[in-house]
């Protein structure tokens, strides 16, 4: 109980201190750095909580696409962040406005232990024990069985977005020299060499 | 996970396979494939249809009842799917002389298709959604399919951003209904609120039941959701518009009325008057608004926000004679659209298509074929009797007076002569106004043999209307069970 209490103190202090540099480094590259660290220690907290597929989850999406992605936004676009952040007391009336509606949103958020649903007994597929099988396992039984209709038809979601993606920008440019290796290797010696006497004194 | 299932869902995999199928094809064979591929897809179309007609039983559920399968899915199944084999036919010429003949345009058609007929067929608010996404992001890259133009491009971005936002609201109410009901079954929510343990439905709920109206109405365009219907039209290739205006539209409406009257039935008295009103705008809207309209593309667009508000008179009243109209109407609705759309795909002069209202000037003198076709269809919208858009209103104006709905019937009344002034205008044009250019001839020959047969389906609707209103009578009273 010690080590976990240990470990989950180092992994809140770590997000939250993260958190907060995502937020004021001026380097907007370290604020993606802070971000991944964010995510790691996030992770950290799901694997303690026993929500191990969730945690693998946010490694491999966010740290692996979304924040690598940002990175190379940041890089590559040259966006200057010093004037952006200009103008900050202009819109902090309107920050600190969203700021309180948030704010109110968590305290409904508690407020909902009140409110029960109408159905809260016999879900679809009842959830197993927690000690017998593995969230991954757990998932994996329902998600192929259960939902494989909308797990088949999210898959055809996403391949009518690669077809769009392929229709709306690959375009095929004229004069593109491409390397044609086999042309290249069937070229032969007198094809590519010519040998030329040269007198003394003269030019070619 | 049960055998049978996958035998309910059989146009639904058929066309899905057949998507991919054809995409390997076009991909090894390039766009030369356009016309093959186009006519493989119209066959899927049409043997997806078959496969429906062989289903029998009145209502059966699969996949953990998200899937339902009853008279009601079938008959607006059968309009999506000939809508959607109409609008590639119609492609074909239009693309060709483009040149935006490119082999994924069939495909995004098919699997657009594929994503309608879950929709028609969800039962559960989940797989609503993902019917809903798919059907929506084919149509978002049809829009803009025409790259090279920056009207379609706008009119691509415009239609996915504010699809985006829609879709969002609908998400949102979904999840609000979910966490108030603690289901997103149809058949357990129904069951739910049926008002046997005598409770009130929750605020909450109310809330999440207006949250997906919101959402739905934005996918029929209807007001005050339509903003982006006039641009989109205007801008998509025409062949694009021709599409959006029939097979998505009958979905949603399909979608919308099993929502409203499958699992939130009981709470008629609460939807109801959203409906009304929404209804009474679009119908206002799409008449006053489309009058100051040159663009025929875009006049239609103001039509066909009309013809949705008309629509939803039969869905606010809440019966099964109210359901059967929308059914009838949509019916002829897809007609009216297919054919009108092909006289708007005519309209060329010097190689390009033309689409301002007074190019018409005259065509009665220099294509009085067309001219004919065209007023036949014009009248039909108007609601001239006995042309079939005549029956189509009276279907849903009967069921808004048999539920006393009086106030609602008189404004549609009103609203429809209101709108016989645009559809008449054009009609003066054609006949009455001195020739200028002539269109380009001659008409491509599957657009001719559409255009003959939708003008007879409208001219004769009156002398056999059977089939269709029995069709709709049956898929209305599945809904009404009991």
């Amino acid at each position: 109980m010690v080590i976990q209490a240990i470990a989950f103190y180092m992994f809140a202090i770590v997000t939250i201190a993260a958190a907060v540099m995502v937020i004021s480094a001026r380097n907007p590259v370290h604020s993606v750095l802070f971000l991944i660290l964010a995510f790691f220690n996030a992770a950290g907290l799901f694997v303690l909580m026993g929500a191990e597929f969730i945690a693998m989850i946010l490694v491999i999406v966010y740290v692996g696409a979304v924040a690598v992605l940002f990175l190379f936004v940041v890089m590559m676009l040259d966006i200057n962040f010093a004037e952006l952040r200009q103008g900050f007391l202009q819109y902090l009336p309107i920050g600190g406005l969203i700021g309180i509606v948030l704010l109110v949103e968590l305290l409904f958020l508690a407020s909902t232990w009140l409110a029960k649903p109408l159905k809260t007994a016999s879900p679809a597929s009842p959830a197993p024990a927690a000690d017998a099988v593995t969230n991954t396992h757990a998932l994996g039984r329902v998600l192929y069985t259960d939902y494989v209709y909308l797990f088949q038809a999210a898959g055809l979601v996403l391949l009518v977005a690669m077809i769009g993606a392929i229709v709306l920008t690959l375009r095929s440019r004229e004069g593109v020299r491409r390397q044609n290796a086999a042309a290249q290797l069937n070229r032969r010696r007198d094809q590519a060499v010519e040998v030329k006497k040269v007198q003394p004194g003269s030019s070619i | 996970m049960n055998a049978t299932y996958l035998v309910h869902s059989r146009p639904e995999i058929l066309l899905a396979c057949l998507g991919m199928a054809l995409l390997m094809y076009g991909v090894f064979k390039g766009d030369r494939s356009f016309r093959t591929v186009s006519w493989i897809a119209v066959l899927g179309l049409v043997a997806a249809g078959c496969v429906l007609s062989a289903v029998s039983g009145p209502r059966a559920l699969a996949f953990g009842s998200q899937f339902v399968l009853d008279g009601f899915a079938l008959f607006m199944k059968w309009l999506v799917l000939i809508g959607s084999a109409l609008a590639i036919v119609m492609s074909l010429a239009f693309n060709e002389r483009e040149r935006m003949a490119r082999f994924e345009y069939p495909i995004l058609i098919l699997f657009a298709t594929v994503g309608m007929l879950m929709m028609i067929s969800a039962n559960d608010l989940m797989s609503l959604y993902v019917g809903l996404e798919l059907q929506s992001l084919s149509l978002y890259v049809i829009a803009a399919f025409n790259r090279d133009s920056t009207r379609s491009t706008e009119a691509g971005l415009k239609y996915f951003v504010l699809g985006a936002l829609s879709s969002g609201m609908l998400l949102y109410g979904a999840s609000l209904v979910y966490g108030f009901a603690g289901t997103t079954n149809f058949t357990a929510l129904a069951a739910l609120l049926d008002g046997s343990d005598g409770k009130a439905p929750g605020l909450g709920l109310l809330v999440g039941l207006v949250f997906v109206i919101a959402g739905l109405a934005f996918k029929i365009s209807a007001v005050p959701f339509h903003m982006w219907t006039p641009d989109v039209y205007e801008g998509a290739p025409t062949p694009v518009t021709a599409f959006f205006a029939a097979a998505p539209k009958i979905a949603a409406m399909a979608l919308t009325v099993r929502v409203l009257v499958g699992p939130f039935g009981e709470l008629v008295h609460q939807w109801q008057q959203i409906v009304i009103f929404v209804s009474i705008a679009s119908m206002i809207l799409g008449a006053l608004a489309a009058i100051w309209q040159t663009n025929i593309k875009r006049l239609l667009a103001y039509s066909s926000i009309g013809h949705v508000g008309f629509a939803l008179v039969g869905l606010a009243a809440g019966t099964e004679a109210g359901v059967q109209g929308v059914a009838i109407y949509m019916a002829i609705y897809l007609v009216m659209n297919v054919g009108t759309f092909c006289c708007v795909l005519c309209m060329r002069q010097y190689g390009r298509a033309v689409e301002g209202i007074e190019d018409l000037a005259g065509l009665s003198k220099t294509q009085p074929m067309l001219a004919l076709a065209l007023a036949i269809f014009m009248f039909s919208m108007a609601g001239i009797p006995p042309l079939a858009g005549f029956f189509a209103k009276l279907y849903v104006f009967l069921a808004a007076v048999d539920a006393k709905l009086y106030g609602l019937a008189v404004i549609g009344l009103l609203t429809s002569v209101v709108a016989a002034f645009y559809y008449l205008r054009i009609i003066k044009l054609m006949y009455f106004d001195d020739a200028k250019e002539s269109f380009e001839r001659p008409v491509p020959g599957e657009i001719g043999v559409i255009l003959v047969g939708s003008s007879l389906f409208i001219l004769l609707f009156f002398a056999y209307p059977a089939p269709i209103i029995a069709g709709a009578s049956a898929a209305a009273k599945v809904l009404f069970p009991g």
